[in-house]
C-alpha cells in the first residue's frame, strides 16, 4: 500500500518559486483501480512522477509498505515494486523492443512471453519485436510499447501518466480493456492512472480530483463521478479521435 | 597447423568469432608469422613476394563462400605494416573477415598497419567485417593504423562493417573507395574510444559512374577523456546518390569532430551528410531506471543498443 503524507512540491521560476502540490495527503490502497483525475496544470502528473522518484518534495513523507520511502532513488523504487508508464514514451537509438521488454520483465525474457506482452497492447509481435524504439515508431505504437514494458514489470503498483494521450480511437479502445483485465486480476496489487477520460474514470474503483495541487474530492468512483460529469475533470470521448482519422490523432 | 596460445585464441575470438580452425579459406597471422593458411578451389591466398602481405584472388562466380584473414599480435614492441590485395572476380559472392587483435602487457607500443586494397569486378558482391580490440595492462600503446581502399566496378556491390568497441589506444583509420556506374558501397562504422584514446576516421569517396551510390554510417560514443574525428567525404563526379552519417554519444571529458564533405561535380548527383554529437538523454536514463536499472547499468544498456 502507498501513503502520501503531506506532501509539498516547488519549482523554481526564473528565481521565483511556485508551488505544484500543496500538504497533500492521500492513501493508495491495495487491490483497487485509483484514478486520478482534475483540471490541467493541477498536479496530476507531478504527483505520479514524485511517487516514481523522478521528483523529490520538499515536504512530506512518502510510505511505501509502511516503509519511508521519500529518499529513495528512482531505481530502489522501482526494485520495491513500483512501475510507472510515461505521458511521452522516451525514444531509444538502438534498443530494440525486446530488449526493453526483457529489461523490464528484469528476467531472460522468452520471446514467446514478449510477443504476448505486445499482443495485449494490440500489436502484432512479429512486426514489432525487433523493430527498434526509436523515431521510426509513430506516437501511438510507442505509447503501446510503453504500456507493454509495464504490463512486463508485473509490479505491485502500476502508474499510467495519462495513458490515453497521442494514442488512436482503436488503441483506446483496446487501452480500456487492457485495463479491465489488469483490474480484473489486480487482487493484492494497484493501479494508479492519470487522466481526465471519462471512459477511463468509468472503471475506476476510486476517484481523487486534483486541482490547483490540492485534494479537491476523494471517494468511491460512484459518489464522485457524477459531479466530474461534464467538467474538464472528465472529457466524455476522444473527441478528435471520434472523426475516424485514427493514426497518431490524439486524444 | 594451428599452435596457439590461450590468449591467441581469445583474440581470435574477439575480432574474427573464431573457436576453431574456420571453414574455407583462410590465413592466420600471429607475431608477423603465419599460424596457419588453406586456399580452396576457388579463392585462392599466396604471399607477396615484394613486401609483407597476402593476395587473395576469387575466381569469377565465386558463391556462399568465405575468406577470413585476423591479425593477433601478442608480443610488446612488435611493428608492422601489411598490404594484403583482394581481387573479386565477376559476379562472386563472398564474405570476407579481417580484424586485428593486440595483446600487449609490455612497455612498448606494438603496431599493426593493414593496408588491404581491393579490386571488385562487375556485379560482384562482397561483405568484409573488420573488428579492431585491444587488451592487456602494460604500458605499451596498441596501435593500428588501417587503409582501406576500394575499387569498384560496374554494378558491383561492397558492404562494409568496421568495428572498434575496445582497448585500442590510438588508430588512424583512412578508407577510399571509388564507384563505377551502378556500384554500391554500404558501411557500417562502430567505434567506441576510452581513457586517452584517440581515434581518427577518414573517408573519401568517389561516384564516378552513373547510379553509383554510397552509404556511410559511423555510430560512435567518446568516453573518458578519449577523442574521435570523422571526416567523411564523398565525390559526386556524375548522376549518384551518397548519404553520409555520424551519429555520436559523448561523455565525461570525451571530445568529438564531425567533419561534413561533400562536393558534387554533377548537376544530378544528390549529396546528403547528417551529423548530430550529444550526451546520454536524461529521459532515457530516468526510462531504464523505472524498470529498476541503476543509473551506471542504464547507461551500458542504452551504449550497448546504440553500438549493436
Amino acid at each position: 500500500m502507498l501513503e502520501l503524507k503531506n506532501i509539498t512540491f516547488r519549482v523554481n521560476d526564473d528565481g521565483v518559486e511556485r508551488g505544484i502540490i500543496h500538504n497533500l495527503s492521500l492513501p493508495i490502497p491495495n487491490g483497487k483501480l485509483v484514478v486520478i483525475t482534475g483540471p490541467n496544470g493541477g498536479g496530476k502528473s507531478t504527483l505520479a512522477r514524485l511517487i516514481a522518484g523522478i521528483e523529490k518534495p520538499a515536504a512530506g513523507q512518502i510510505l511505501w509498505n509502511g516503509t519511508d520511502i521519500t529518499e529513495w532513488s528512482v531505481t530502489d523504487r522501482a526494485k520495491a515494486g513500483i512501475a510507472f508508464a510515461f505521458q511521452q514514451p522516451v525514444r531509444f537509438k538502438g534498443l530494440q523492443v525486446f530488449d526493453l521488454l526483457r529489461l523490464a520483465s528484469g528476467k531472460q525474457l522468452r520471446m514467446a512471453e514478449a510477443c504476448e506482452y505486445l499482443a495485449r497492447v494490440g500489436l502484432c509481435a512479429r512486426d514489432y519485436i525487433d523493430r527498434e524504439v526509436n523515431a521510426s515508431l509513430s506516437g501511438g505504437e510507442l505509447k503501446r510499447i510503453e504500456i507493454a514494458t509495464v504490463l512486463a514489470r508485473n509490479a505491485e503498483l502500476t502508474i499510467f501518466d495519462e495513458p490515453e494521450a497521442g494514442i488512436d480511437l482503436w488503441s483506446f479502445q483496446n487501452l480500456i480493456e487492457v485495463f479491465r483485465e489488469m483490474r480484473e486480476t489486480v487482487k493484492d496489487r494497484s493501479i494508479l492512472i492519470i487522466s481526465h477520460q471519462e471512459r477511463i474514470l468509468n472503471i475506476a474503483d476510486q476517484l481523487v480530483v486534483l486541482k490547483d495541487g490540492r485534494l479537491s474530492a476523494s471517494g468511491a468512483k460512484d459518489e464522485i463521478l457524477p459531479e466530474l460529469i461534464g467538467t474538464a475533470s472528465a472529457v466524455p470521448d476522444c473527441r478528435k479521435n471520434s472523426q475516424g482519422k485514427g493514426g497518431d490523432a490524439e486524444c | 597447423m594451428l599452435k596457439l596460445d590461450e590468449v591467441q585464441m581469445r583474440l581470435l575470438r574477439e575480432v574474427a568469432d573464431l573457436h576453431k580452425v574456420p571453414e574455407g579459406a583462410y590465413n592466420i597471422r600471429s607475431n608477423s608469422q603465419s599460424a596457419g593458411r588453406n586456399s580452396t578451389a576457388n579463392i585462392e591466398i599466396t604471399s607477396k613476394q615484394d613486401v609483407s602481405g597476402l593476395e587473395i584472388r576469387i575466381k569469377p562466380g565465386t558463391k556462399h563462400e568465405s575468406v577470413h584473414i585476423p591479425v593477433v599480435m601478442t608480443e610488446s614492441g612488435l611493428k608492422e605494416t601489411v598490404y594484403n590485395d583482394f581481387y573479386i572476380g565477376e559476379d562472386a559472392d563472398v564474405v570476407i573477415v579481417a580484424g586485428c587483435g593486440i595483446d600487449n602487457c609490455g612497455n612498448q607500443d606494438s603496431q599493426h598497419d593493414g593496408i588491404h586494397r581491393f579490386f571488385v569486378g562487375k556485379n560482384a558482391h562482397i561483405r568484409y567485417v573488420e573488428k579492431h580490440y585491444g587488451s592487456g595492462d602494460g604500458k605499451g600503446k596498441r596501435i593500428l593504423n588501417p587503409v582501406t581502399e576500394v575499387y569498384q566496378e560496374e554494378n558491383s556491390s561492397v558492404e562494409m562493417e568496421m568495428v572498434q568497441i575496445k582497448g585500442v589506444d590510438d588508430t588512424n583509420r583512412t578508407t577510399l573507395a571509388e564507384l563505377a556506374a551502378g556500384a554500391k558501397l554500404v558501411v557500417r562504422e562502430r567505434l567506441m574510444t576510452h581513457g586517452k584514446q584517440n581515434a581518427i576516421s577518414t573517408y573519401s569517396v568517389k561516384l564516378n559512374g552513373e547510379g553509383a551510390s554510397a552509404d556511410v554510417v559511423s555510430r560512435s560514443v567518446a568516453r573518458d577523456d578519449s577523442y574521435q574525428k570523422f571526416d567523411a567525404k564523398l565525390l559526386g563526379n556524375a548522376p549518384c546518390s551518397g548519404h553520409t552519417e555520424c551519429d555520436s554519444i559523448i561523455m565525461d571529458h570525451g571530445r568529438i569532430l564531425a567533419v561534413p564533405g561533400l562536393e558534387a561535380n554533377d548537376v544530378d548527383a544528390a549529396l546528403v551528410h547528417e551529423a548530430a554529437i550529444g550526451k546520454i538523454a536524461g529521459d532515457q536514463i530516468i526510462k531504464l531506471m523505472t524498470l529498476g536499472l541503476t543509473e551506471q547499468e542504464a547507461e551500458e544498456q542504452i551504449i550497448n543498443g546504440f553500438l549493436k
